[in-house]
Order: structure tokens, then sequence, then C-alpha cells
């Protein structure tokens, strides 16, 4: 019988345990894209599940609504199912999963990994030291910088396109239109599946009441590492096609856009760090807590540090700064295929896959 | 306790939505309050934790309401259901007071939605709970924990103490420790039927009510309610009656609610212990029909019945949270559900035979009717020819009982003396007042949450 509770399920099994009970009540309909996306079928196959996981933001709000949670034998968590599910699927599908799961895993290896980016820009700024530039490029020369930098990160992005494809496959996604990218980009850039669906906002830190914190604080982050990112490619464009090179004036776009930004990061891994260390971490994938804890801070880390060597420009600080802040987005670069930042790029594609979904079943 | 040694203004017994409207508009209106739930926190809210929506009058479109619901069309469909057995005043106060509700129960943090998929034909007359009952007694809680109501748990109320026409205090054993007193000023019950105490079931309706599954809590038990008739309060409602569904013989004996319950009726020959026919599985579109074949089921040898359905109808209702007996013949679905093979061979042969062609319509009444048989199904009558074969399981599913005490439009409750003066009681537990007989989808919720707000008010202005 489907609704024994055998400790030995795998967290798919469970998931669709879970799911089938879900798709004979519905009531939580109306809180995000999962339900709906739920109801389209009577038989839920891996992939499925592998979808909806990717659906759920994790609001908590079916958990709190849900009259057969524990003790009920039904004994349904939703959310922690699901996050179980979405977790394997980006250690299952990022290649080398052994690398995936141990980073996912564990802040320490985070930490590990940081160390050596350290110790590897401290020996460059004193090994390989320009006799010109100005700014930061007097410690370290702009080319070397983008000759590591670029690997760093076009690699890892290879590697998560692969990933990708391996996800669009399994989840049976359709053809890509740019109606499904404005649509998913919609859904994220407003985080609509942390509202509630009523717009009062999901349940994290605070039970069963809502509030709008953690989506407010989630794009805070989102928004200022976009800002960041935004700001890092502006100086590039100017470097390489205006000739113009930094420091850069602060009304010019890397620094309009950057301080912003950083202040953003820093002040939502503040946010999303205290949300975390309030809410029940029993609605979540357990196994992962540390190292998405240890994610949050190396975000708030690159933004910090990046500030902070705005701040110490033109003072001997500014050598160790360069250092530490380097190191930082050198882990964060690397790290993209194997940490929680996975979470981004496979959210956004299930917002997508199921931008088209819903069009078939119109 | 030193705890409850308070004098409050207002004692609300019970923990479900009719409790909760209540406490809240007392305590908006000044009063002290307490709450007594009967239940553990996770298990908070009795029945309404199991509802989905309530239905409510409006004269316009009114979010998420579609077009207009008037009070006359309201109370006819009661008359339908309940085939006259209606309290007309309180009915039609009742439907006339459920417009002012919606916006109310908005304030108080309850989120609606569009209708839920597969129930769009309610979306005109009934409002959805975003998140169900559970979700709507949650905001209620939260609302009433920030007006200040106390709140407590596991608070099993065991006896009202009455002294001429007024009560005086509540006798209530707090988390199984011995009972305290708890006093008040004013008193409103709101703990709801007895469905959850088989022994009373079987009492009423014959030893094979202990077969009966209860779809909702299992703290229902009607102590209070009981205590109250014993001390000479007004009753209404047949003691004999309870409201019955058909649904999965494999459910949870209490609190299985929604998930448990069986579309497929209509689309199935259903047969008995015996492997005999006994209705007419298509009457009528099946939200008409649920509601009887509960009390069809009940009426069998063991209570329990087996609907057969053939590959070309499993997909024609909402997926049930148990997974359906499958076979290859029909003498191997019988098998492996318990039955005679041979027997039901011959009644699926029958069956088939009385069959004639037709246009099948599944959600509308087709007239596909079977032939000379002494039990005819009278729509939907398709022969079951295509494997694999499809079995489940009913039985009785009881959602509440009619007994009740009787309210006067003010929700007081009275005796043959005149009203008690400081007691008022809302929703299940006076339900009867309104409704002898049948049931209307999404009423019980209006009922609790008009009677709830009345006798919240009633007594706040008591104690002010
Ligand atoms: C599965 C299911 C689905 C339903 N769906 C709907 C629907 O969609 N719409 C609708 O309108 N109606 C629905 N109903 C009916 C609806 O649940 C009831 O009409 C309504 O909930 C009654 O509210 P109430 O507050 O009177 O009782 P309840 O919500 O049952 O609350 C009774 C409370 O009293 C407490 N209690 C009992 N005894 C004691 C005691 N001795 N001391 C202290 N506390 C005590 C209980 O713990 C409980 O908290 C459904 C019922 C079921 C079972
Ligand atoms: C592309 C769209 C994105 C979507 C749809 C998305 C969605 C989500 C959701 C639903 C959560 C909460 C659930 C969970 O913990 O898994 C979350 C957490 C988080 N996201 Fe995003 N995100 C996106 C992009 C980003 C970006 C670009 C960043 C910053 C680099 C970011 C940083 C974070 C952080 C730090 C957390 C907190 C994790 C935690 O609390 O453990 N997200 N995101
Ligand atoms: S989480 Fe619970 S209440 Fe929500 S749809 Fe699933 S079973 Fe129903
Ligand atoms: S946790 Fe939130 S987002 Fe996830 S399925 Fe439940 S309601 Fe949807």
């Amino acid at each position: 019988m489907s609704l024994d509770l055998a400790p030995s399920l795998t967290a798919t099994e469970e998931a669709r345990r879970q799911i089938e009970i879900c798709n004979a009540c519905r009531y939580c309909e109306g809180f995000c894209s999962v339900f709906p996306a739920m109801t389209r079928s009577k038989a839920f196959a891996d992939g499925d599940l592998t979808h909806l996981s990717n659906l759920c933001h994790n609001c908590r709000g079916c958990h709190y609504a849900c009259q057969y949670t524990a003790p009920h034998e039904f004994n349904l968590n939703i959310p922690a199912a699901l996050a179980e599910v979405r977790q394997d699927s980006w250690e299952r599908l990022a290649r080398p999963q052994a690398v995936a799961r141990m980073f996912h895993e564990r802040g320490v290896a985070m930490a590990g990994l940081l160390v050596v980016a350290l110790t590897l820009f401290f020996a460059l700024i004193a090994a390989a030291r320009p006799t010109g530039g100005e700014g930061f490029y007097a410690y370290m020369a702009h080319n070397l910088m983008i000759a590591i930098f670029i690997p760093a990160f076009v690699a890892p992005l290879a590697l998560i396109g692969l990933s990708l494809r391996d996800y669009w496959r399994e989840v049976g996604g359709g053809r890509v239109r740019l109606r499904h990218l404005a649509k998913a980009g919609d859904m994220a850039g407003r985080m609509k599946n942390l509202n509630g669906g009523h717009g009062d906002g999901c349940n994290f830190e605070d039970g069963d009441r809502f509030s709008q914190k953690r989506r407010i604080a989630h794009q805070l982050m989102m928004w200022g590492f976009l800002a960041c990112f935004a700001a890092t490619s502006s100086g590039t464009i100017l470097h390489y096609v205006f000739g113009w090179y930094a420091p850069y004036p602060i009304w010019a776009p890397p620094k309009l856009l950057g301080v912003p930004g950083g202040i953003a990061m820093v002040a939502g891994a503040i946010g999303l760090a205290a949300l975390k260390l309030r809410a029940d971490p029993e609605l979540g994938a357990r196994r992962v807590w540390g190292g998405e804890m240890a994610f949050i801070v190396l975000l708030g880390a690159v933004a910090a540090t990046g500030l902070a060597l705005y701040a110490v420009t033109g003072t001997e600080a500014v050598g160790p700064l360069l250092a530490i802040h380097l190191a930082t987005v050198m882990t964060l670069f690397l790290l993209m295929p194997f940490s929680k930042m996975i979470h981004g790029f496979f959210r956004f594609t299930a917002l997508v896959a199921e931008a088209g979904k819903l069009e078939k079943t119109r | 306790m030193t705890r409850y040694s308070d004098l409050y203004d207002i004692a609300v017994v019970g923990g479900g939505n009719a409790a909760l409207c209540a406490a809240i508009t007392a305590a908006k209106a000044g009063a002290r309050v307490i709450i007594l739930e009967g239940a553990p926190l996770p298990y908070r809210g009795g029945n309404s934790r199991h509802t989905r929506n309530f239905r409510c009058m409006h004269r316009g479109p009114m979010s998420p309401l579609i077009d207009a619901y008037e009070e006359d069309e309201y109370f006819n469909d009661l008359m339908l259901v309940t085939k006259g057995k209606t309290d007309e005043h309180l009915a039609r106060m009742t439907i006339r007071t459920s417009e002012e509700c919606l916006p109310w129960m908005q304030e108080h943090g309850v989120r609606f939605q569009p209708s839920l998929s597969g129930t769009l034909s309610l979306s005109r007359t009934n409002a959805f709970f975003l998140g169900g009952g559970k979700a709507l007694v949650n905001a209620y809680y939260n609302t009433a924990t920030d007006l200040g109501v106390t709140i407590v748990y596991e608070a099993q109320v065991r006896h009202v103490h009455r002294e001429g026409q007024a009560i005086t205090h509540l006798d209530v054993e707090i988390a199984k420790a011995p009972a305290v007193t708890i006093r008040a000023r004013a008193f409103v019950l709101a703990s709801g039927g007895f469905q959850a105490d088989l022994d009373w079931l079987a009492r009423a309706w014959g030893p094979s009510a202990r077969n009966f599954l209860i779809r909702g809590t299992p703290y229902n038990r009607g102590v209070v309610l009981k205590d109250m008739l014993d001390q000479g309060a007004d009753s209404v409602g047949d003691p004999t009656q309870c409201h019955a569904v058909a649904i999965d013989g494999r459910a949870p004996k209490y609190d299985g609610g929604i998930v448990t319950r069986l579309d497929c009726v209509p689309f199935s020959i259903v047969v008995n212990r015996d492997g005999q026919r006994f209705y007419d599985e298509g009457e009528d579109t099946w939200p008409k029909r649920y509601a009887i074949w509960g009390r069809l089921v009940a009426a069998q040898p063991d209570q329990v019945g087996y609907a057969l359905i053939d590959a070309k109808s499993i997909d024609l209702f909402m997926p049930s949270v148990f997974p359906p007996i499958v076979a290859d013949t029909i003498p191997e679905l019988a098998a492996k559900m318990g039955l005679d093979p041979a027997v039901v061979q011959a009644t699926v042969d029958d069956f088939n035979a009385a069959c004639r062609p037709g246009t099948f319509h599944p959600t509308e009444l087709d007239g596909m009717a079977t032939e000379g048989l002494a039990t005819p199904k009278t729509n939907w009558a398709r022969p079951l020819d295509t494997p694999p074969y499809y079995g489940y399981q009913l039985r009785p599913g009881v959602t509440f009982t009619y007994l009740g005490l009787k309210v006067s439009d003010s929700a007081q409750v009275h005796t043959p003396d005149g009203p008690i003066t400081n007691l008022w009681a809302a929703g299940e537990i006076m339900a009867g007042s309104i409704l002898g007989q049948g049931y209307l989808a999404g009423f019980g919720m209006t009922i609790g949450t008009v009677f709830g707000r009345i006798a919240g008010k009633e007594a706040a202005a008591h104690v002010a």
C-alpha cells in the first residue's frame, strides 16, 4: 500500500508518496507553481518529480496548511520531501558528482577551497607584482586577472550547461520560446513563488505566520549580485572597448552598479543568514544546511570585501584586501556547479520549462 | 493550577471555526477571552481543519465569487437537500449574514483563491480557502493571539455547571491532569458534534456503526453536548442521523479527511459482500449523489461495498489517495478483493448484457441506461469489458451528526424554563437548529462563521 511508512524509501519515492496524497487533495493549489503543475498528472515519473522539486521555492506554505503533517499517519512534509529530491537532482546531474556532494554538504570544504585561493592570490601578488599600473592593477596586472578569471568563470559555466541539458531531458522540456524566458524572468524577478499566492509572503522564520522578509532578503541578494556582475562586466567592456581603465569615478557604471549592488548583497546575506537561523531545519534538506549557510556567508564576503576594497582606495590595505576579495570571487566562480549557486540556474530553467508545459495544457 | 484561577469575561469551549469566530469577535469588543481547545496543538481546529470552502450569498461579483447568488436561490438549494426539514427563519438569517462574512474573514487573515481544479461548478456559490481549512484555522489563531486571547490546548471540558438559568463555571481536564475549575461571566459552546464517539453512534444507529470510519477529528466526542442535554437544554435534530459518504475502505479510522473520498461510483458497478449490485450507480451526477452512498453502503452486510471499473473509465474521476486493486480478469479482481469470483462474474455478465449502445458523456446525464435489470443503472452504463479491471472498497465515512442544541437567532441556548442567560452555542453543536437532514456543500462553515460571530457579540455585550 502506497501510504505505508517505509523508512527505506528513496527521496524520489518518498516525494511520490506525498505528492500522490496532495494530488487527491489539492487544497494548496493557490500557493505556488508546484500544485497547478502537479494536477496535470495522475502518475508521477521520476522526471516529473525532479521538475516539481525545482519549481518548489521552499516557501513552506503547504506544510503549515496541511492537515496531514505529523503526528498524522500520512506524515506529510512537502517542503522537505521536495528539497531532498531537488538537492539530489543538483548533485546527480552535476559532474563530477562526488565533488558536488562534498561542497553541497560541507561548509568546511568551501572554507578549504577559500584558503587555497587565498594562498594563491597572496603568492601571486607577492611574486608577480607589476611594475606599472594604477589602483588595483598596481598590485596585479589586468591581463593576469583576466587570464585567471575567464577560465575560472567559463569552465564552471560549461559544466552547468551540461547539467541543465540533462535536466531538460529528464523533465521533458519542450522547445524554448522567448515568451517562456520572459515569463520565467518575471516569476524570478519578482520571486512570485515566495509571495504565498495571496501576496502576504512565505512561512519561513515565524511558523505559520506569513512574512515578506525572506523574499525581500533574497531579492536584495539576487538583484545585488546581478548588479555587481553587471558592474564587473561593464568594467571589462570599458577597459577593452573604450580603453577607459579603473579606478572609475562614482558616476561610472562599474561604481554606479557595484556600490549599491554590494550593499544590497551584504544586507541580503545578513538577512538570509539570520532568517535561516530562525527557520525550522526539518522543513528543508537537512544534510546540506551547513553548505547552504557557508554559501550565504561566501556571497556576503564577496560583497563586503569588494566594498572594503573601494573604501581603502589609495592605502596600504589594498594589496591584502585585493587578494582576499579575488579569492572569494574565485571560490564562488569555481563552486558555481557544486554549491547552492546552482539553484539559480536550475530554478530558472524549471520556470522556463513550466512556462512551456503550461501552454501545452491550455 | 493558579494560571487558570482568574475570572475570565468569556470562556469559549472548542477550537474550530465557530469557536475562533466567537473568540475573535468577543476579544475585539474588549472582552477577556479564554479558548479551551480539547485537542493538542498539531490537531487543533476540529473538523474545520479539513474543510475547503464556505457557501456565501452575494448580490453581485465579490472576489473570488463570480456572478450573483441571491438569498432565494441559496434558500431553495438548501430546501432541496434537506427535503424541507429547514428552519426557514434561522436559515434565511444565516444566508443573509453570510455575505458580510467574506470580508470579515479576509480582515481576520483568511485568504481565498479561485475554485480548485475539478470543482469549477462551485465557483459561483462557494469561496475556497487558500490552503484549505487548516490555513483558515491558523490565521484565526494568530489573530486571536494578537488580540490577547488566552489559548489552552489539550483542555477537555468535562462539565458545564448550571445553576438555575446561568452557567457558573467549567470543569476542565488540561493535559490529562485532574480537572480544574475555569470561571467566566459568559460561555460559548462550540465543541462540534459527537460523531467521534463510536459508542454513542452505535447506540443511535446500531452495532454496525462500529464499522464506520470518521472523516474528521477524533476529538469531537460530544462530551459537552451530552452534558448539556443531561441538564435539560433544548435539543434539536434526529439523534439517529449522521451525514455519511462512501469513502475508500482503507482510510484511517479517524481524520482521513478529503483525500479518502472516492468519486468513481457513477462509472462503476458497485456490489456488496455477496457480489450483488444494490443501487443505481448512475442515478444522478456525483455531487448530487455522493451523500447518499454512505448510508447505502452502511445498510449492506458488513457495511462494505466494492466498486468495479474497467480501463475505459479509470481516468474519468479525481485520483484517489490509495491505488486501486488491479487485475486482468473479473474473477481475478473479485478474488483479490475477497469476493466470490463466480458470483461477481455472473453479476458483471448480467450487467454487460443489459447495457445498450448510446453516446457516453461523463459530465452530464447521458441516458445510457441498462435494460431489464432489477437494479438498473440509468446513466453511464457501459459494459465492463476492457482490462485491466480496477476495484475499490467502499465504507461509510461519517462527516458529522445532526443532534444538537436548539438555539435562538441570537445563538442563545434554551431550556424549557427559558434561555440560559449567559450561554451561547455556535457551529456543529447547534447546526441541527437549521438543517434537520441532508447537507449543502459549504454550509457547515457558513453556520459556524455566522453563529460564532453572533455568539461572540452577544456574549461580549452581556459582560460589557
Ligand atoms: C473531511 C471534511 C470536510 C469538510 N469540508 C467542508 C467544507 O468544505 N465546507 C464546509 O462548510 N464544511 C465542511 N465540513 C463540515 C465542517 O467541518 C463543519 O461544519 C465545521 O467545521 C464545524 O465547525 P465547528 O467549529 O462547529 O466544529 P469543529 O471545527 O469540529 O470544532 C470543534 C472543536 O471542539 C473541540 N472539542 C470537542 N470536544 C471538546 C471538549 N469536551 N472540550 C474542549 N474542546 C472540545 C474540538 O477539539 C474542536 O477543536 C467538512 C467536514 C469534514 C469532516
Ligand atoms: C535565477 C533565479 C533565482 C531563483 C528562482 C532563486 C530562488 C531561490 C529560492 C526559492 C530560494 C529559497 C529556497 C532555497 O533555499 O532553496 C533561494 C535561496 C537563496 N538564493 Fe536564490 N534564486 C535565484 C537566483 C539567485 C542568485 C543570482 C543569488 C545570488 C548569487 C541567489 C542567492 C540565494 C541565497 C544566498 C539563498 C539562501 C539560501 C538559504 O537560505 O539557505 N539566488 N533562491
Ligand atoms: S500539502 Fe496537505 S493540504 Fe496541501 S495539497 Fe498536500 S495534502 Fe493537501
Ligand atoms: S513549500 Fe511552498 S513552493 Fe514548495 S510546494 Fe509547498 S507551497 Fe509550493
